[in-house]
Order: C-alpha cells, then structure tokens, then sequence
C-alpha cells in the first residue's frame, strides 16, 4: 500500500471507497482486503443489468459479478456495482477504480491490446442488427440504402455500420443517441427508420415495445460481438480467476449441476469431473490461490449458465432471448469450456 | 566631505523580508511560486510514473489515423476514411455553428424578452417575467432533453408525407417539410459551381467566398456612398438621392454572382426513406440551438432589463421633456447608454453558451464534445489526450471571446481619475 | 356692490362618477394592456398563446393517473376511461420512485439520516440567514459539516470530529503563537498546524478513539448515493466551500502582486474557459494519473472538489465586480486610517464588495446547483437523467418520458426559485443607498 501521505489522510477524512490495485499487490489480495468485490456494469440495460426499485441490481452481467464475488469472498452480496457508460468504462477499468469490467462489451483486437485490458472470456455472443417496423417494407438491410439509422455512440456499432454501408455501396443518415432508452424513444416516434445495436439487445428492446408484432429484426448479422468480462492487463492471477469462473458455470451446465441439486452432486456425485469442479476430489481452486469450493459457491450464487440465462434475458422473460449460439457446444452453440483437470 | 553623509546607510537584514511591506511581497511571491512548482512538479512527476506503470505514454499519433465513423452533419468535406484530426475539426465547426447561432437568436430574444418585462403592459410583462423565471430555474440539459423529446414526439415522420392521402403536408407552399428528424428547406445549388480551394487542412468553397465578398463588398460600397452624400450634403446642404445607388450596391453584387454560379433552388422531396435535395437540417441541432437560444436568452433578458433599469430616471424624463416618443427614448437615450452596463456581461453569456454546447451530447448532435472527446476518444482509448486537446480547443475559443470582450470594454469604459 | 349675477350656485354639485372607461378594470385594462395599438396586438398575442398552453396541455394534466404498476397498465386506464387514443399524465411512476428520485439507491431503512441532515441544514442556515437567531447558533453551524458527513456516510463518529479538530487545533495554535511568534509566526502556525495533524496525526487518533469508544452508525457508500441527495450533497458542499475560495482568488486577481496576479488570473481564466463536463470527466477519468499510484479517493469527493473550483473560478469574478465596483474613496479611506492589507479588506472592502456582489453570487450558487445534473456523464445518479434513465431501464416503466422531467424540473424550479427570491430579499435588506 503505496499511498501519499496526504492523501492517505485524505482517505481517513473522506470516505475512502478504498485503494485500488497498488504497485505489487494483486487483485485478488486488494479484494479480499477490502472484502468488496467491485464490479463495472452497465448504467442499465434491461435484462443484463438495471437496479430494481430497491436498488438491487440484476441480470445477466450482474450474476456474472456475483458468481466472482462468490468464488473469491464467499458471499455472493459482496459486491459493489458501479455503473459505467459507454464512453468511461475501460478509463474506469485501467485506472483500478472497479476490479472487473461486465458490461457488454465486445471483445476485440485493440481494446484488448492498446488499451491495456485482459478479455477473459465470452459470456454473450452477440452480433449487430437491425430492427425497422414491418410497415417499412424492408426485408433485408441491403434494403436500408439512404435510410436514417438510431446508433449508440461510443461502441463498436458505429463502426460496423459505417463498414457495412460502405462495402454494399450505400448510404445512410446516422441519428446518434446517448443511450438505449433515448434510442427507443426516438425510433418509436419514427425519427429513424431502423435501430441498430447488438442482436440481444434488439430483442430486449422490441420485447418492451407495446406492439413487438409491428416490428422485425432483418436476418443480417453484420459483425461478430463476442461481449465478454474484461480486467486490467497484467495480473494474470486475477485474469484466471475470472476466467475459470466463468468457464466454471459454463461447465456446470454441461455437467448437469444446478443451484438446486449441487449440494447433492458434491457430496455424492461419482463423474470426477463433477467432483473436481465442485472440489469434491481434487483441490483446483489451491491453484489460483481460492479454496477447494470457490466453484461450488460461485455456481450456487445464481446457477449455472443456463439457469442464469433464462432467470434474466431467456425465452421466459419479457426479453425472451432464444440461446442460439450461446448455447452448449453439444446443442449446437459456441460454448465449449476448457477441462476442469 | 565625510561629515556630510552621517544619514544612517539602509542596512538590509533578513526579517525585513517578513516586516517590511517593500520586501514583503518578494517573500510572498517567492513562497507561491515554490508552491505552485511544487505542486505541479509533483502533478507530472505522478502522471509519468503512473503512465509507465501502465505501459503507456502520451500518444498524439491517433490523430493521424483513420476515424471509421461517419458524422451526420458535416460542414465540410467528411468520410468514415478521413483522419481522426479531421473529425476533431469537423466536431469544432458544429461547436462554432451552434454557437453562434444560439448567440445571435439568443441576443435578439434575451432583448426582446428584457424590453418588454419592463413594457408597461402588465399582460406581457407577466409573460416575459414567468418565461425568464421558469428558464433561469431548470437545468438547462432538461429544457434540451424536453424540447428534443417534443420535436420527436409532436413532428411527423418522413413517412407520414408518402401516399395519396398523406397525414402530414410540406408547410410554405410545398416548399419545406418538417418532420422529426430534420427540417428539409429550399437551399441553392449552382449548376457551374467554382469548386473548391484545397488548403491542405481546409478545403474553402469558392462559391461561399464569392457569396461572402459579393455581400461584403455591398456593404461597403453603400457605406462609401452614404458618407459621400453626408460630405455633399455638409459642404452644399443638398443631399444628393442615394437609395437608388444603395440598392444596387446592396443587391446587384449578389445577384451578379448567383447568376454567374447558376444557381438554381432545389425543393426537397420524398425519394425513398427520406427527403432528397434541398438542405436538411437535424432536429438535434435545432433542439439544441433552441434550448441554448431559450435559456440564455432568458439571462440575456435580465442583463437587459438591469441595464436599462441602471440608466438614471432623469435620462428618460429629460427625453420625454424633449418630447421624444417612448419608442425613440429607448431607441436613442437609454439603449445607448445601457448598452455599456449590458455588453460586457453580455459577452460572458455568450461564453457560456458556447461552454453550454457541449450538452449537446445528450442529443446526439456531434459536437466537438461528441467527436473528439466522445467517439474518437472511446475508439482509440485515448482519454489523457483527447480531454487535454478538447480542453485546449474549448479555452481557444473562450480565450478569442474574452479578448474581444476585453478590447470592447476598454473602448467603451468611462474614464475614471 | 350688490349682487348682479342671475344665477350662483350656492352648493357645491355632488361629485359624478369618472366616465366608465377611466374607472375601475376598463380604465386598468385601457391603461396596462391597450394603451397602444401595438400593445393590444400584444396582449392579443399573450392571450392568445396562454389559452392556447393552457388548452394543450390541460386535458393531459387532468387525465393523470396516480395508480398504477407498469405503464401498461396506466395505459389501459386511461383508454378505459377516456376512450382510444387519448393520452394523459402517468404519475404512478413517481408515486412508485419517488425515494430512488429524492434518495437513490440510499438504504431504505436509513432514508432518516439524509432527512434529518437536511432538516438541521436550515437549523444549520438560520443564524447566517436571519439575524434575529442567537448568535450561539454559529457554533451548531460550525460543525454541521461534519454532523452533516456523518449522517449522510455514517461509519464511526470519530473521523469527522478529528477532522474538525483540525480547525480548533489550528486556532488555538495561533492564539498560543500570537503573544510569541507575532502575527506572521500565528498565521504560519495556524495554516501549518492543522496540516501537520491532518496529515501525520488524524488517522491514528481517529483509530485509537475508535478502539477506546466505538460509537457508528452504519456505513454508506457514495455509489449508492443517488437522485436529490446527490444533487444536494453536491450543491450545498460545492457552494459552501466555492465562497471563500472565490474570495481568495479575486483578492489574488486584484493583487498588486505580478505572480500572486498572474496565477490567479491562469486559473481564473483556465476553469472559466472549459465546459464543466470536461472538467467532470477529467475528474472521473483522469484524475488518477496525476495522483501517487494506488490513491483513488471517493468519486463524490471529486466530483465535488470539480465543481468547488469552477463555481469559485466564477464567484471570483463576481467578487472582482464588486470590488471594482467600489469607489476609490473607499481604498483611500481605509489607507489613510492605517489600516494593513487584511484589515482593511476584512473590515471596509469586502463587507461593500460582497453586498454589492450578492445577486451574482446566488445566480453562481444556482448556476451550480443545477449543474449538479451534469454528474450523469460521469455514471453518478443524478436526479434528471441519472435516475430517470435507470426507471426507465425495467420492463415496467420503459418508455416513459415526460413525468419524471416535469417532476424533477419542478422541484428544481422550486429551489433555485427560492434562492432567488431569497437573494432579492437580502438585496433589500442591505440596500442603504437612497436612489
């Protein structure tokens, strides 16, 4: 703990939310320190993460936050969501003020390179659409030539439009809005004619809509968005931890184990896979510096993957999100964890 | 020789730096100085060991790269292949227009609204007082939400304008279609265009220039002509007719040169998912010009109002024992006089304004807020030095308005003892 | 001389009525509203587009809804009772929200700490508002701040009472340092004093009381301050701290000094020069590479200190006004009775400058409240858009718009109001000029 004198009283004065990652100290030790997880969500985006009328905050990304929180603290309650926009969240994650970045944010090249961030991992794979009203006629978005599209700024949405539209010779007017609530507001009221942002989020969107039957999202997808977990470049520990948590309630799915029978499964379960992952046989966790159960509290926190998919953003909830490529390998999706050995 | 100098010799010692009030302002001076270097020193001695921690240094080669995305309003040429240096000035043209603009329409409102506050008509002097207070008191990001969110939800869609029997028709005789995206006007088009003037950074359109020089030129054709006639008029006290040789100063200039350009009105129609041809203008530029026009103008309207109510009350009675007319003692007595009380805080609201346009964010209106510290700043990752050239940017343009302020104000202040 | 008059009138006449159109509202009206005809035409015009307001937007008003759970369903209450198409006001949101608008995501079950503070702010205010309250009431002022930290915060009591100490120790240094060290040695004393304990001593004294009498309440987090508290915690601490330092750098820019002058005036002009949204941004983002590595102090706190400076950066430049404003005479006077620097600043000067100051201080003091909303750029929950974009974030209430703007720009307007009406009372009261 490397701090200035001054500002150390400061901090004794003033309420400190507590020192971040300090020169040679690690993630996981400043956590436990503080025995706070903090987390980087969205600001609000319905079904991965908005604050509830309590101020409890949930969904997709958040149980994400809470699965770490378990696996690192035990308890599950122990974190700190602080929202984040589009334009301060890697600034927000760089400069140490939260420990772990979840706020769909889609992987690629020169986040993860030039801007000195770790992606760990996908948790969504999304891709960029478009949504238009069926009125409109439109069929496929090479249909959208000289049309007014709503864009959020500062993500990566704008950039693969401007590519889209390049390469089938088109163009567009971009409406730019602040955030997906404005966006909504404003293609409603018919001051663009297609909405574009990723995939998941256009059917949380058309979900809401009080006639979701008058509107249709175009079957082209024009770019990958895997969204994935993010932390600061360099403490690979950390990186790990997140990582294998991740892949831990990917893997609980695969194996069958549920918040409700993985009690039952860790004490009497015969699949050494099972066994290892739920520390019941082998001590995995000891290798990354957590105890024998880290996964077994983690995957209790909310479920495992799936269940944590249709609680907040699957086909039972007004979001009504289909799993598509999000899921198991063996069903057809991209999830494929690495083994637990 | 000697006796003379016994006058005791001014010996300097060291407490007369704390005592002595000749010397007292060196200490002072020094002790802030070592002060203010320490605490800058100390500053960047954090950034630099905070930057290598990072692995990171301080980068403007971004600038250089290509954007990748697109702006909707450009004032000049502008593409997703262009550098992000170009978006940066593309962002400060939309600043500057937006400014000025609000500043003009601001002015002309704030007068009106401070003038008739103080009408004697108790109607709309009520009026003025209820609109200037209900804009001072409310944020101005939610007049721009609020007024955005009315141009969407009031105005039709382009779509509503299609079809035999359309919901909504084109205003001023066909001619112009407000819709809630944009407001799609008549705008000229030149058939024989003169193109343009690369300069390397900017590209100057020579129409603008000929346009600009043409009505320029008028003006000071006019004013040479009138001043001309006041000098016949003094040395013969005959005033030779001008009005004739005005207009054609005014007017024929322009109209040589638009003939020249071939220029040609171009009325928007419907062509697809929007109107085509003519100008659009994006709702949130005018959502946002309105707002800043509406809230400033409402400071301005205070500015005015204290002006003229600084101006001695005899001044007007002596105008009214002069039998001037209401109209003209405002006009030619109080005005003038006001004017001295209202420009300089005038000039500050202006800065305001200008400070006040990088909300514009919350419209979506690509600012340079928007452009540089917005997207270009969120798709390199380059905050330090995004937020420093857009703090530079916005102090330039403070600065030029303070500096005009200042010289204004020297030519006008009273002099004192 | 005799009479020769056929006629006198040897009682006066009862006095008639004025003609009906000088009398009563004709003549009010013939005189405030058409006493010219481009002031009819401007009363028509006024007329015309109050109807007109109050036409359009009535029917909304009076179709509220004040009972509902999402706004589908206040939808549906309105189509079932005014027919298909009709739209009206959906208050329900606010009945449902209204402590995430006024507290954020603040405990529920704390929601009397941020009362309470807000209740002993005016105990707090009054005897710097109202001259009639006993002046032992300063004391209670004085240590509201921290009072006010502690209840909003919580956590143990000990921090704020050491950091007050602070102030008392600096003042009793300098009255042990008067009779030795002078005046200058008391002011060095003074300003060193509470540093040195602040820096060095605090935080382990606040930790031993801590040990020996562990009184707390518990602990809330800045994060989950949110809505008018933020705005609040903000304002009132910004205003608060902004006065003083704004005096300080006008004295600074009025300064005979060359250095002191030009470093107040770089800042002055530098803070005055950029949009506060960059300075907020600046203060969330990078703010932390220009402090030690591994120092992140609270979010508020910054936000906070930002917006401390710009308020004190325009507050500087009101004062200048003032002072300038000032004749001559008064700096002369005060010259030729012998006064030095500060006495004569303190007890001629700045009394006049202030008073004369006071409409521009408290529009910079309202300017700065309702920049509080700005905080939302930076991710704090402010009331506007922060909160406003957080309900409409659920399944239940997206799409709403207009209520909670209208709600949060009306107790917005109430406020700064308030501040302003307050402001021209003092105006007032002060006045001692006799124009």
């Amino acid at each position: 703990m490397k701090k200035s004198v001054l500002f150390g009283a400061l901090a004794a004065t003033t309420m400190l939310a507590g020192a971040a990652a300090a020169q040679g100290t690690t993630t996981l030790d400043t956590v436990k320190a503080r025995g706070e997880l903090n987390c980087g969500v969205n600001t609000g985006l319905v079904g991965f993460a908005a604050p509830d009328a309590n101020g409890n905050w949930q969904g997709f990304d958040v149980a994400l936050c809470k699965a770490v929180a378990a696996a690192v603290l035990g308890d599950a309650s122990k974190v700190v969501y602080v929202p984040t926009t589009s334009a301060d969240r890697f600034e927000t994650l760089t400069s140490g003020k939260i420990d772990l970045l979840v706020r769909n944010s889609t992987w690629t090249f020169s986040r993860d390179n030039d801007l000195k961030m770790d992606f760990v991992g996908v948790n969504y794979y999304d891709g960029q659409g478009f949504m238009v009203r069926k009125d409109l006629g439109v069929s496929s978005a090479k249909e959208l030539n000289g049309a007014t599209i709503c864009i959020q700024t500062g993500t990566t949405t704008e950039l693969n439009l401007a590519d889209y539209f390049k390469a089938n010779n088109m163009t567009y007017t971009a409406v730019t809005i602040e955030t997906n609530a404005e966006g909504e507001q404003q293609y409603i009221a018919g001051a663009c004619d297609a909405y574009t942002t990723d995939a998941s989020g256009l059917a949380a969107t058309r979900a809401a809509f009080a006639d979701p039957e008058n509107h249709i999202i175009l079957p082209e997808i024009i770019s990958k968005e895997p969204l994935g977990p993010a932390v600061r470049h360099g403490d690979n520990q950390w990186g790990d931890i997140v990582r294998w948590t991740l892949n831990a309630l990917i893997a609980a799915e695969e194996y069958g184990i549920t918040s409700a029978n993985i009690d039952e499964l860790a004490a009497s379960s015969q699949n050494p896979e099972v066994k290892r992952l739920l520390g019941s046989s082998d001590d995995l966790g000891a290798m990354m510096g957590l105890d024998k159960e880290w996964a077994k509290r983690a995957i209790k926190a909310s479920g495992n993957y799936g269940e944590i998919f249709e609680a907040t953003i699957g086909s039972a909830t007004p979001i009504g999100l289909a799993r598509g490529l999000n899921a198991q390998w063996t069903q057809g999706g991209l999830l494929y964890t690495p083994p637990f050995r | 020789m000697a006796a003379v100098s016994d006058e005791p010799k001014a010996s300097f010692r060291l407490s007369m730096l704390i005592y002595d009030t000749r010397y007292r302002s060196f200490t002072i001076q020094f002790v802030v100085l070592c002060l203010v270097m320490a605490g800058a020193g100390w500053l960047i001695d954090n950034l630099l060991r905070n930057l290598s921690a990072l692995g990171r240094g301080v980068d403007f080669g971004f600038l250089t790269s290509r954007s990748g995305y697109d702006i909707s309003q450009t004032l000049v040429e502008y593409t997703n292949d262009s550098t992000h240096a170009r978006a940066w000035l593309i962002g400060l043209l939309n600043t500057l227009l937006v400014a000025f603009l609000g500043c003009v329409a601001a002015t002309i409102l704030g007068i009106f609204a401070g003038v008739l506050r103080l009408s004697k008509n108790w109607l709309v002097a009520r009026i003025m007082t209820v609109y200037v207070e209900v804009f001072r008191n409310v944020p101005l990001l939610l007049w721009i939400l609020m007024i955005y969110a009315i141009f969407t939800d009031v105005l039709p869609a382009p779509n509503a304008f299609r079809g035999e029997n359309p919901e909504a028709t084109m205003s001023l005789f066909g001619t112009a279609a407000f819709t809630n995206r944009y407001t799609a006007v008549p705008w000229v088009s030149f058939t024989n265009s003169a193109g343009w003037l690369d300069l390397g950074v900017v590209w100057i359109s020579l129409d603008l220039t000929l346009i600009v020089g043409a009505i320029v030129g008028g003006f000071l054709t006019n004013r040479f002509l009138i001043k001309r006639a006041a000098t016949i008029q003094e040395a013969t006290g005959k005033r030779p007719a001008t009005w004739w040789q005005s207009i054609l100063a005014l007017f024929g200039p322009i109209i040589v040169v638009f003939l020249a350009l071939g220029a040609d009105f171009e009325v928007p129609e419907l062509k697809g998912f929007n109107f085509v041809g003519g100008l659009q203008v994006s709702n949130s530029l005018v959502a946002l010009w309105l707002a800043l026009t509406l809230y400033t103008a409402s400071y301005i309207a205070e500015i005015v109002r204290a002006g003229i109510n600084a101006i001695n009350k005899g001044q007007s009675e002596a105008a009214f024992a002069l039998g001037l007319r209401p109209g003209r003692t405002m006009n030619l007595v109080i005005l003038p006089q006001a004017l001295r009380v209202i420009i300089p805080p005038l000039i500050s609201q202006y800065l305001n304004l200008t400070k006040n346009s990088s909300l514009a964010i919350a419209v979506g209106y690509l600012d340079v807020r928007g452009t540089l510290g917005g997207i270009t700043l969120n798709q390199t990752g380059r905050g330090l030095e995004a937020m420093l050239l857009l703090m530079l940017t916005y102090l330039a343009i403070s600065l030029t308005i303070s500096a005009g302020m200042n010289i204004y104000n020297r030519s006008v202040k009273l002099k004192e003892r | 001389m005799t009479n020769s008059a056929f006629y006198v009138r040897k009682e006066m006449l009862p006095q008639s009525p004025p003609p009906a159109r000088e009398a009563g509202a004709i003549k009010w009206a013939r005189e405030n509203l058409f006493s010219s005809p481009l002031n009819a035409i401007l009363t028509l015009a006024g007329v015309f587009s109050v109807l007109w307001l109050f036409w359009e937007f009535t029917p909304w008003f009076w179709r509220s809804v004040w009972h509902a759970n999402t706004l589908a369903e206040c939808r549906d209450i309105i189509t079932a009772a005014y027919g298909e198409g009709v739209t009206g006001a959906c208050w329900a949101v606010i009945k449902e929200r209204w402590p995430q608008y006024l507290f954020g995501f603040y405990p529920s079950d704390l929601y009397w700490r941020p009362v309470l503070a807000f209740i002993l702010m005016f105990v707090a205010l009054a005897p710097i508002l109202f001259t009639s309250v006993p002046r032992k009431m300063l004391w209670f002022t004085m240590s509201y701040p921290a009072l006010a930290f502690w209840l909003l915060w919580g956590g143990s009591i000990w921090i704020p009472v050491v950091a007050m100490a602070g102030f008392a120790i600096g003042y009793l240094a300098a009255k042990v340092a008067l009779p030795v060290g002078g005046a200058i040695g008391a002011t060095i004393l003074a300003i060193v004093a509470p540093v040195v304990w602040w820096v060095v001593l605090a935080g382990a004294v606040a930790d031993l009381l801590d040990q020996i009498l562990p009184i707390a309440i518990e602990g809330v987090r800045s994060r989950e301050f949110g809505g008018f508290i933020l705005a609040f915690t903000i304002g009132v601490t910004g205003i608060v701290a902004s006065l003083p330092l704004g005096i300080l750098l006008a004295l600074g820019r009025q300064s005979d000094m060359f250095l002191v002058h030009k470093f107040a005036v770089g800042f002055i002009e530098f803070i005055r020069g950029v949009p506060l949204i960059t300075l907020l941004f600046t203060a969330s983002l990078l703010l932390n590479y220009f402090l030690p590595p591994g120092t992140d102090f609270d979010i508020i706190l910054r936000v906070i200190i930002m917006v401390t400076l710009f308020a004190a950066a325009y507050i500087a430049e009101v004062i200048r006004g003032g002072l300038a404003a000032l004749p001559k005479g008064q700096y002369e006077a005060a010259d030729s009775l012998g006064l030095d620097y500060w006495k004569a600043t303190r007890l001629i000067i700045m009394p006049q400058a202030l008073k004369i100051s006071i409409p521009g201080i408290v529009s910079t003091f309202i300017g700065l409240f309702k920049d509080t909303t700005l905080v939302v750029f930076v991710g704090l929950l402010d009331p506007l858009k922060g909160i406003t974009d957080a309900v409409r974030a659920t399944t239940d209430w997206k799409g709403i718009y207009w209520e909670p703007y209208i709600f949060v720009g009306s107790i917005f307007f109430l406020i700064c109001f308030g501040m302003s009406r307050y402001s021209m009372y003092l105006e007032r009261k002060l006045k001692t000029d006799h124009r």
